[in-house]
Protein backbone atom coordinates (compact mmCIF):
# COMPACT_ATOMS: atom_id res chain seq x y z
CA UNK A 1 0.00 0.00 0.00
CA UNK A 2 1.52 3.05 -0.76
CA UNK A 3 1.31 6.40 0.73
CA UNK A 4 2.74 9.62 0.62
CA UNK A 5 3.71 11.27 3.59
CA UNK A 6 4.44 15.17 3.96
CA UNK A 7 7.56 16.71 5.77
CA UNK A 8 7.23 19.95 6.78
CA UNK A 9 9.45 20.01 9.76
CA UNK A 10 6.84 20.68 11.98
CA UNK A 11 7.93 18.25 14.84
CA UNK A 12 8.28 14.30 14.36
CA UNK A 13 7.28 12.03 11.88
CA UNK A 14 8.86 8.50 13.64
CA UNK A 15 5.25 7.94 15.29
CA UNK A 16 2.83 8.06 11.89
CA UNK A 17 5.44 6.24 9.54
CA UNK A 18 5.91 3.32 12.05
CA UNK A 19 2.10 2.76 12.34
CA UNK A 20 1.68 3.01 8.82
CA UNK A 21 4.55 0.42 8.13
CA UNK A 22 2.97 -1.64 11.12
CA UNK A 23 -0.43 -1.99 8.74
CA UNK A 24 1.39 -3.06 5.84
CA UNK A 25 1.87 0.09 4.11
CA UNK A 26 5.15 1.22 2.47
CA UNK A 27 5.48 5.29 3.11
CA UNK A 28 7.33 7.31 1.40
CA UNK A 29 8.34 10.86 2.53
CA UNK A 30 9.13 14.25 0.87
CA UNK A 31 9.98 17.54 1.90
CA UNK A 32 9.74 19.07 -0.84
CA UNK A 33 9.62 17.39 -4.09
CA UNK A 34 6.55 17.11 -5.58
CA UNK A 35 6.76 14.12 -7.54
CA UNK A 36 5.75 11.93 -4.81
CA UNK A 37 2.81 13.78 -4.22
CA UNK A 38 1.81 13.85 -8.34
CA UNK A 39 2.11 10.38 -8.76
CA UNK A 40 0.57 9.68 -4.48
CA UNK A 41 -1.69 6.77 -3.69
CA UNK A 42 -2.74 8.50 -0.78
CA UNK A 43 -1.16 11.09 1.11
CA UNK A 44 -0.99 12.15 4.77
CA UNK A 45 0.06 15.20 6.47
CA UNK A 46 1.05 14.69 9.90
CA UNK A 47 1.71 17.51 12.42
CA UNK A 48 2.50 18.37 15.53
CA UNK A 49 3.57 22.06 17.01
CA UNK A 50 2.39 25.61 15.07
CA UNK A 51 0.34 26.53 12.53
CA UNK A 52 2.42 28.89 10.96
CA UNK A 53 4.70 25.83 10.08
CA UNK A 54 2.40 25.01 6.88
CA UNK A 55 3.98 28.07 5.85
CA UNK A 56 6.74 25.41 3.78
CA UNK A 57 4.05 23.57 2.52
CA UNK A 58 3.57 27.02 0.17
CA UNK A 59 7.01 27.86 -0.05
CA UNK A 60 8.06 24.55 -1.64
CA UNK A 61 4.70 24.00 -4.09
CA UNK A 62 3.73 21.26 -1.79
CA UNK A 63 0.19 23.17 -1.65
CA UNK A 64 -0.11 23.06 -4.71
CA UNK A 65 0.65 20.12 -5.63
CA UNK A 66 -1.46 18.57 -3.17
CA UNK A 67 -4.51 20.36 -4.20
CA UNK A 68 -4.15 18.70 -7.93
CA UNK A 69 -3.85 15.52 -5.95
CA UNK A 70 -7.09 16.39 -4.24
CA UNK A 71 -8.60 17.06 -7.39
CA UNK A 72 -7.32 14.06 -8.44
CA UNK A 73 -9.40 12.03 -6.11
CA UNK A 74 -6.60 11.16 -4.16
CA UNK A 75 -7.45 10.18 -0.47
CA UNK A 76 -5.90 12.68 1.83
CA UNK A 77 -5.32 12.21 5.66
CA UNK A 78 -4.76 15.55 7.29
CA UNK A 79 -3.97 14.82 11.24
CA UNK A 80 -3.56 17.47 14.27
CA UNK A 81 -2.14 20.93 12.52
CA UNK A 82 -2.90 18.66 9.09
CA UNK A 83 -6.25 18.78 9.70
CA UNK A 84 -6.53 22.23 10.83
CA UNK A 85 -4.82 23.18 7.81
CA UNK A 86 -7.59 21.83 5.59
CA UNK A 87 -9.58 24.86 6.61
CA UNK A 88 -9.20 28.74 6.05
CA UNK A 89 -6.42 29.53 7.70
CA UNK A 90 -6.52 29.59 12.42
CA UNK A 91 -6.55 32.05 15.07
CA UNK A 92 -2.75 30.70 15.59
CA UNK A 93 -1.10 32.09 13.33
CA UNK A 94 -3.38 34.68 11.48
CA UNK A 95 -1.23 36.14 8.47
CA UNK A 96 -0.87 32.14 7.25
CA UNK A 97 -3.73 31.03 5.25
CA UNK A 98 -4.48 26.63 5.42
CA UNK A 99 -6.01 24.57 2.08
CA UNK A 100 -9.78 26.34 2.55
CA UNK A 101 -10.91 22.97 1.34
CA UNK A 102 -13.36 23.66 4.34
CA UNK A 103 -13.88 27.70 4.61
CA UNK A 104 -14.10 27.75 7.83
CA UNK A 105 -11.50 28.91 10.64
CA UNK A 106 -9.77 27.21 13.43
CA UNK A 107 -9.65 28.70 16.95
CA UNK A 108 -8.25 28.51 20.07
CA UNK A 109 -10.26 27.31 22.67
CA UNK A 110 -12.16 29.73 24.92
CA UNK A 111 -10.95 30.79 28.13
CA UNK A 112 -12.84 28.49 31.35
CA UNK A 113 -11.12 26.93 33.96
CA UNK A 114 -9.88 23.69 31.99
CA UNK A 115 -6.33 23.61 31.18
CA UNK A 116 -5.57 24.36 27.19
CA UNK A 117 -3.86 22.74 25.86
CA UNK A 118 -6.22 19.40 25.72
CA UNK A 119 -4.25 16.39 26.55
CA UNK A 120 -5.34 13.56 26.75
CA UNK A 121 -8.02 10.54 26.04
CA UNK A 122 -11.22 11.87 25.00
CA UNK A 123 -14.08 10.06 23.14
CA UNK A 124 -15.73 10.58 19.60
CA UNK A 125 -18.75 10.74 18.93
CA UNK A 126 -19.40 9.17 15.74
CA UNK A 127 -21.72 11.03 12.67
CA UNK A 128 -23.54 8.02 10.97
CA UNK A 129 -21.78 7.94 7.41
CA UNK A 130 -17.95 8.35 7.99
CA UNK A 131 -16.15 5.79 6.12
CA UNK A 132 -12.94 6.97 7.98
CA UNK A 133 -14.42 5.89 11.38
CA UNK A 134 -16.33 2.64 10.05
CA UNK A 135 -15.95 0.22 12.62
CA UNK A 136 -15.20 3.12 15.54
CA UNK A 137 -18.15 2.28 18.45
CA UNK A 138 -19.84 5.72 20.23
CA UNK A 139 -17.54 6.75 22.89
CA UNK A 140 -14.34 4.74 21.88
CA UNK A 141 -11.31 7.22 23.46
CA UNK A 142 -8.22 8.64 20.68
CA UNK A 143 -5.39 10.45 22.11
CA UNK A 144 -5.42 14.30 21.53
CA UNK A 145 -3.17 17.29 22.34
CA UNK A 146 -3.57 20.84 21.26
CA UNK A 147 -5.10 24.36 21.86
CA UNK A 148 -6.77 25.13 18.56
CA UNK A 149 -9.75 22.89 17.17
CA UNK A 150 -12.16 23.04 13.93
CA UNK A 151 -15.99 24.29 14.54
CA UNK A 152 -18.36 21.61 14.02
CA UNK A 153 -20.14 21.81 10.71
CA UNK A 154 -21.88 19.70 7.78
CA UNK A 155 -18.60 18.07 7.11
CA UNK A 156 -17.66 16.82 10.71
CA UNK A 157 -17.25 13.26 10.98
CA UNK A 158 -17.19 12.85 14.23
CA UNK A 159 -17.44 15.59 17.17
CA UNK A 160 -15.44 15.63 20.92
CA UNK A 161 -16.42 17.88 23.87
CA UNK A 162 -13.67 19.49 25.96
CA UNK A 163 -14.76 22.92 27.09
CA UNK A 164 -17.02 22.78 24.26
CA UNK A 165 -18.16 20.49 21.26
CA UNK A 166 -15.50 20.72 18.26
CA UNK A 167 -14.71 18.56 15.06
CA UNK A 168 -12.42 15.96 16.57
CA UNK A 169 -12.54 14.32 12.69
CA UNK A 170 -13.64 15.84 9.13
CA UNK A 171 -14.87 13.69 6.15
CA UNK A 172 -16.12 15.24 2.68
CA UNK A 173 -15.18 12.97 -0.59
CA UNK A 174 -11.57 11.82 -0.45
CA UNK A 175 -10.56 14.41 2.23
CA UNK A 176 -10.29 13.39 5.53
CA UNK A 177 -8.52 14.57 9.28
CA UNK A 178 -8.13 13.65 12.24
CA UNK A 179 -7.33 16.20 15.27
CA UNK A 180 -6.19 13.28 17.81
CA UNK A 181 -3.36 11.05 17.01
CA UNK A 182 -4.44 8.20 15.44
CA UNK A 183 -0.64 6.71 15.91
CA UNK A 184 -0.91 7.11 19.39
CA UNK A 185 -4.56 5.81 20.02
CA UNK A 186 -4.33 2.44 20.53
CA UNK A 187 -5.93 -0.44 18.71
CA UNK A 188 -9.05 2.74 18.02
CA UNK A 189 -6.02 4.52 16.32
CA UNK A 190 -5.00 1.68 14.18
CA UNK A 191 -8.57 0.76 13.04
CA UNK A 192 -9.05 4.30 11.61
CA UNK A 193 -5.40 4.16 9.73
CA UNK A 194 -6.38 1.03 8.20
CA UNK A 195 -9.30 2.40 6.83
CA UNK A 196 -7.75 4.83 5.43
CA UNK A 197 -5.33 2.74 3.68
CA UNK A 198 -7.97 0.79 1.87
CA UNK A 199 -9.67 4.23 0.37
CA UNK A 200 -7.54 3.98 -3.13
CA UNK A 201 -8.54 6.86 -5.96
CA UNK A 202 -11.07 5.47 -7.78
CA UNK A 203 -13.14 4.48 -4.53
CA UNK A 204 -13.32 8.04 -3.04
CA UNK A 205 -13.59 10.06 -5.74
CA UNK B 1 -15.15 13.69 28.24
CA UNK B 2 -11.55 13.97 28.82
CA UNK B 3 -10.31 11.08 31.02
CA UNK B 4 -7.60 11.03 33.56
CA UNK B 5 -4.31 9.36 32.52
CA UNK B 6 -2.61 6.13 34.05
CA UNK B 7 0.63 6.24 33.37
CA UNK B 8 2.84 3.70 33.66
CA UNK B 9 6.89 4.27 34.09
CA UNK B 10 9.43 2.21 33.73
CA UNK B 11 13.12 3.19 35.58
CA UNK B 12 15.83 1.71 33.71
CA UNK B 13 19.25 1.61 34.53
CA UNK B 14 22.01 -0.12 31.91
CA UNK B 15 19.01 -1.31 29.86
CA UNK B 16 16.81 -3.15 32.51
CA UNK B 17 13.76 -1.64 33.94
CA UNK B 18 14.15 -1.14 37.66
CA UNK B 19 13.12 -0.26 41.05
CA UNK B 20 14.27 1.78 43.82
CA UNK B 21 13.14 3.38 47.50
CA UNK B 22 13.76 6.81 47.38
CA UNK B 23 16.33 6.42 44.39
CA UNK B 24 18.13 3.88 46.52
CA UNK B 25 17.90 0.19 46.92
CA UNK B 26 17.54 -0.78 42.97
CA UNK B 27 16.19 -4.27 42.24
CA UNK B 28 15.86 -5.67 38.76
CA UNK B 29 12.03 -5.75 37.44
CA UNK B 30 13.08 -6.53 33.51
CA UNK B 31 13.12 -5.52 29.90
CA UNK B 32 11.87 -2.29 29.14
CA UNK B 33 10.04 -3.43 25.84
CA UNK B 34 8.25 -6.24 27.20
CA UNK B 35 7.15 -4.30 30.29
CA UNK B 36 6.23 -0.96 28.20
CA UNK B 37 3.99 -3.56 25.53
CA UNK B 38 2.80 -5.65 28.67
CA UNK B 39 1.43 -2.41 30.01
CA UNK B 40 0.08 -1.12 26.80
CA UNK B 41 -2.01 -4.26 26.79
CA UNK B 42 -2.74 -4.13 29.85
CA UNK B 43 -4.69 -0.82 29.78
CA UNK B 44 -1.64 1.76 30.54
CA UNK B 45 -2.75 5.44 28.75
CA UNK B 46 0.63 5.91 28.46
CA UNK B 47 4.23 4.85 29.16
CA UNK B 48 7.13 7.04 30.65
CA UNK B 49 10.75 5.79 30.33
CA UNK B 50 13.55 7.24 32.55
CA UNK B 51 17.22 6.18 32.06
CA UNK B 52 17.35 7.19 36.26
CA UNK B 53 21.29 6.85 35.16
CA UNK B 54 22.09 9.00 32.32
CA UNK B 55 22.37 12.24 33.88
CA UNK B 56 24.87 11.35 36.66
CA UNK B 57 27.00 9.17 35.17
CA UNK B 58 27.11 11.81 31.74
CA UNK B 59 25.48 9.11 30.03
CA UNK B 60 23.85 9.31 26.83
CA UNK B 61 19.89 8.05 27.08
CA UNK B 62 19.82 4.40 25.73
CA UNK B 63 18.76 5.14 22.18
CA UNK B 64 18.11 1.05 21.35
CA UNK B 65 16.61 0.44 24.12
CA UNK B 66 14.09 3.54 23.35
CA UNK B 67 13.94 2.19 19.65
CA UNK B 68 13.44 -1.22 20.76
CA UNK B 69 10.60 -0.22 23.48
CA UNK B 70 8.54 2.63 20.70
CA UNK B 71 8.82 0.10 17.83
CA UNK B 72 5.24 -2.05 18.73
CA UNK B 73 4.25 0.72 21.08
CA UNK B 74 1.10 2.63 19.45
CA UNK B 75 0.19 5.25 22.59
CA UNK B 76 2.38 8.02 23.56
CA UNK B 77 5.68 7.39 24.62
CA UNK B 78 7.57 9.53 26.75
CA UNK B 79 11.80 9.64 27.53
CA UNK B 80 13.75 11.02 29.88
CA UNK B 81 17.32 10.81 31.17
CA UNK B 82 20.16 12.39 29.91
CA UNK B 83 18.85 14.65 27.22
CA UNK B 84 20.83 17.83 27.42
CA UNK B 85 20.49 19.59 24.01
CA UNK B 86 17.79 19.97 21.40
CA UNK B 87 19.85 17.55 19.20
CA UNK B 88 19.85 15.07 22.40
CA UNK B 89 16.12 15.11 22.22
CA UNK B 90 16.23 14.90 18.23
CA UNK B 91 17.84 11.63 18.51
CA UNK B 92 15.40 10.78 21.81
CA UNK B 93 12.14 11.72 18.99
CA UNK B 94 13.99 10.15 15.70
CA UNK B 95 14.01 6.59 18.24
CA UNK B 96 10.77 6.96 18.44
CA UNK B 97 9.75 8.61 21.62
CA UNK B 98 6.76 11.45 21.32
CA UNK B 99 7.73 13.10 24.17
CA UNK B 100 11.12 14.02 26.05
CA UNK B 101 11.04 14.47 29.89
CA UNK B 102 13.95 17.12 31.15
CA UNK B 103 14.67 17.67 34.17
CA UNK B 104 18.56 18.71 35.53
CA UNK B 105 19.24 20.61 32.18
CA UNK B 106 16.49 22.55 31.87
CA UNK B 107 17.30 23.47 35.20
CA UNK B 108 20.89 24.31 34.34
CA UNK B 109 20.09 26.07 30.87
CA UNK B 110 16.30 26.68 31.35
CA UNK B 111 16.63 28.08 27.07
CA UNK B 112 16.84 24.21 26.48
CA UNK B 113 12.61 24.13 27.40
CA UNK B 114 12.64 27.12 24.89
CA UNK B 115 14.69 25.04 22.44
CA UNK B 116 12.57 21.59 21.95
CA UNK B 117 9.52 23.24 21.87
CA UNK B 118 10.18 25.35 18.85
CA UNK B 119 11.33 22.46 16.54
CA UNK B 120 8.94 19.90 18.34
CA UNK B 121 6.43 21.42 19.47
CA UNK B 122 5.26 22.12 23.36
CA UNK B 123 3.14 18.84 23.20
CA UNK B 124 7.04 17.25 22.79
CA UNK B 125 8.60 18.95 26.38
CA UNK B 126 7.80 17.40 29.69
CA UNK B 127 9.26 19.19 32.65
CA UNK B 128 10.49 16.86 35.18
CA UNK B 129 10.37 18.14 38.64
CA UNK B 130 11.92 16.07 41.58
CA UNK B 131 10.26 18.25 45.00
CA UNK B 132 10.65 18.11 47.92
CA UNK B 133 8.78 19.88 50.77
CA UNK B 134 10.55 22.38 53.26
CA UNK B 135 9.94 21.40 56.51
CA UNK B 136 12.30 24.57 57.81
CA UNK B 137 9.54 26.75 56.95
CA UNK B 138 6.05 28.35 57.74
CA UNK B 139 4.57 26.63 54.72
CA UNK B 140 6.43 23.93 53.64
CA UNK B 141 4.25 22.82 50.34
CA UNK B 142 4.71 26.75 48.80
CA UNK B 143 8.24 26.78 49.74
CA UNK B 144 8.96 23.40 48.18
CA UNK B 145 12.27 23.21 46.71
CA UNK B 146 13.34 21.32 43.71
CA UNK B 147 16.21 18.72 43.35
CA UNK B 148 18.48 17.82 40.90
CA UNK B 149 21.23 14.40 40.12
CA UNK B 150 18.07 12.14 41.60
CA UNK B 151 16.97 13.99 44.62
CA UNK B 152 20.46 14.58 45.96
CA UNK B 153 21.49 18.10 45.71
CA UNK B 154 19.05 21.33 45.55
CA UNK B 155 18.81 23.01 42.71
CA UNK B 156 17.99 26.38 44.58
CA UNK B 157 14.82 26.79 42.76
CA UNK B 158 11.15 27.01 44.66
CA UNK B 159 8.60 24.12 42.81
CA UNK B 160 5.88 26.47 42.12
CA UNK B 161 8.23 28.58 40.66
CA UNK B 162 10.20 26.69 38.54
CA UNK B 163 7.12 25.18 37.14
CA UNK B 164 4.92 28.48 36.54
CA UNK B 165 8.81 29.39 34.31
CA UNK B 166 8.30 25.69 32.56
CA UNK B 167 5.03 26.67 31.43
CA UNK B 168 5.91 30.11 30.14
CA UNK B 169 8.71 28.61 28.35
CA UNK B 170 6.49 26.02 26.45
CA UNK B 171 6.59 23.30 28.27
CA UNK B 172 3.24 21.22 27.51
CA UNK B 173 3.41 19.35 30.57
CA UNK B 174 4.88 19.08 34.15
CA UNK B 175 5.43 16.06 35.62
CA UNK B 176 5.89 16.32 39.48
CA UNK B 177 7.50 13.69 41.38
CA UNK B 178 7.60 13.92 45.38
CA UNK B 179 10.97 12.74 46.56
CA UNK B 180 9.41 12.46 49.92
CA UNK B 181 6.33 9.75 48.63
CA UNK B 182 9.03 8.43 45.88
CA UNK B 183 9.02 4.60 46.72
CA UNK B 184 7.17 4.33 49.84
CA UNK B 185 3.86 3.22 49.04
CA UNK B 186 2.17 5.88 51.29
CA UNK B 187 0.52 7.62 48.97
CA UNK B 188 0.81 11.01 46.04
CA UNK B 189 1.81 14.02 47.86
CA UNK B 190 -2.07 15.70 47.11
CA UNK B 191 -1.45 18.95 48.93
CA UNK B 192 2.56 19.83 46.27
CA UNK B 193 0.72 18.21 43.53
CA UNK B 194 -2.34 20.33 43.72
CA UNK B 195 -0.40 23.57 44.50
CA UNK B 196 1.76 23.08 40.94
CA UNK B 197 -2.10 22.07 39.81
CA UNK B 198 -3.43 25.31 40.48
CA UNK B 199 -0.48 27.27 39.50
CA UNK B 200 0.07 26.22 35.73
CA UNK B 201 -2.54 25.99 33.21
CA UNK B 202 -0.77 22.89 31.21
CA UNK B 203 -1.12 19.35 32.44
CA UNK B 204 0.46 17.68 35.77
CA UNK B 205 1.20 14.42 35.95
CA UNK B 206 2.18 13.36 39.95
CA UNK B 207 4.25 10.68 40.65
CA UNK B 208 5.94 9.23 43.57
CA UNK B 209 4.18 7.30 46.22
CA UNK B 210 1.40 5.02 44.76
CA UNK B 211 0.54 2.08 46.80
CA UNK B 212 -3.32 1.72 46.49
CA UNK B 213 -6.29 2.54 44.53
CA UNK B 214 -7.43 5.07 47.53
CA UNK B 215 -4.20 7.50 46.53
CA UNK B 216 -4.97 7.81 42.85
CA UNK B 217 -8.46 8.95 43.57
CA UNK B 218 -6.77 11.33 45.97
CA UNK B 219 -4.00 12.63 43.72
CA UNK B 220 -7.31 12.64 40.95
CA UNK B 221 -9.45 14.77 43.58
CA UNK B 222 -7.93 16.91 45.88
CA UNK B 223 -4.38 16.89 44.14
CA UNK B 224 -6.10 17.87 41.12
CA UNK B 225 -3.86 16.49 39.14
CA UNK B 226 -4.61 15.50 35.44
CA UNK B 227 -2.29 12.26 35.04
CA UNK B 228 -0.37 9.97 37.53
CA UNK B 229 2.59 7.81 36.92
CA UNK B 230 2.87 4.66 38.87
CA UNK B 231 6.24 2.67 38.76
CA UNK B 232 6.14 -0.20 41.94
CA UNK B 233 1.86 -0.59 41.50
CA UNK B 234 1.98 -2.25 38.08
CA UNK B 235 5.66 -4.42 39.11
CA UNK B 236 5.27 -7.74 40.12
CA UNK B 237 1.66 -8.40 39.48
CA UNK B 238 0.29 -6.68 42.45
CA UNK B 239 -2.26 -4.76 39.47
CA UNK B 240 -2.76 -3.85 36.28
CA UNK B 241 -3.68 -0.61 34.62
CA UNK B 242 -6.78 -1.76 33.53
CA UNK B 243 -7.90 -3.56 36.90
CA UNK B 244 -6.48 0.17 39.09
CA UNK B 245 -8.64 2.22 36.32
CA UNK B 246 -11.88 -0.30 36.92
CA UNK B 247 -11.68 0.67 40.75
CA UNK B 248 -11.32 4.22 39.94
CA UNK B 249 -13.95 4.29 37.36
CA UNK B 250 -16.40 2.99 40.15
CA UNK B 251 -15.18 5.59 42.47
CA UNK B 252 -16.26 7.74 39.62
CA UNK B 253 -13.33 8.99 38.34
CA UNK B 254 -13.55 9.44 34.44
CA UNK B 255 -11.23 6.78 32.68
CA UNK B 256 -10.39 5.24 29.37
CA UNK B 257 -12.46 1.76 29.17
CA UNK B 258 -12.56 -0.12 27.72
CA UNK B 259 -8.54 -0.08 27.17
Amino acid sequence: MGVTVIDYKAGNLTSVLKALRHLGAEPEVTDGDLAPVESAERIVLPGVGHFAATERLDATGLTSAIRAAIARGVPFLGICVGMQWLYSGSSEAPSQPGLAHFTEQCARFPESHEKVPHVGWNSLEVRPGSRLLAGVEPGEFVYFTHSYKAPVTVDTAATTFYIESFASAVERGNVMGVQFHPEKSGATGLKILRNFLSFDQKGTA
Amino acid sequence: MITKRIIACLDVHGGRVVKGVQFVDIIDAGDPATQAARHAREGADEIVLLDITATHEGRATLLDTVRRTARELFVPFTVGGGIRSADDAAQVFEAGADKVSVNSAALADPMLIDAIGRSFGAQAVVVAIDARRDPNTADPVRNAQVFVQGGRKPAGRRVVEWAREAEDRGAGEILLTSMDSDGMRTGFDCELTAAVSEAVGIPVIASGGAGTVDHFTDVFGRGKADAALAASIFHFGVSSARSLKQELAKAGISMRLPC
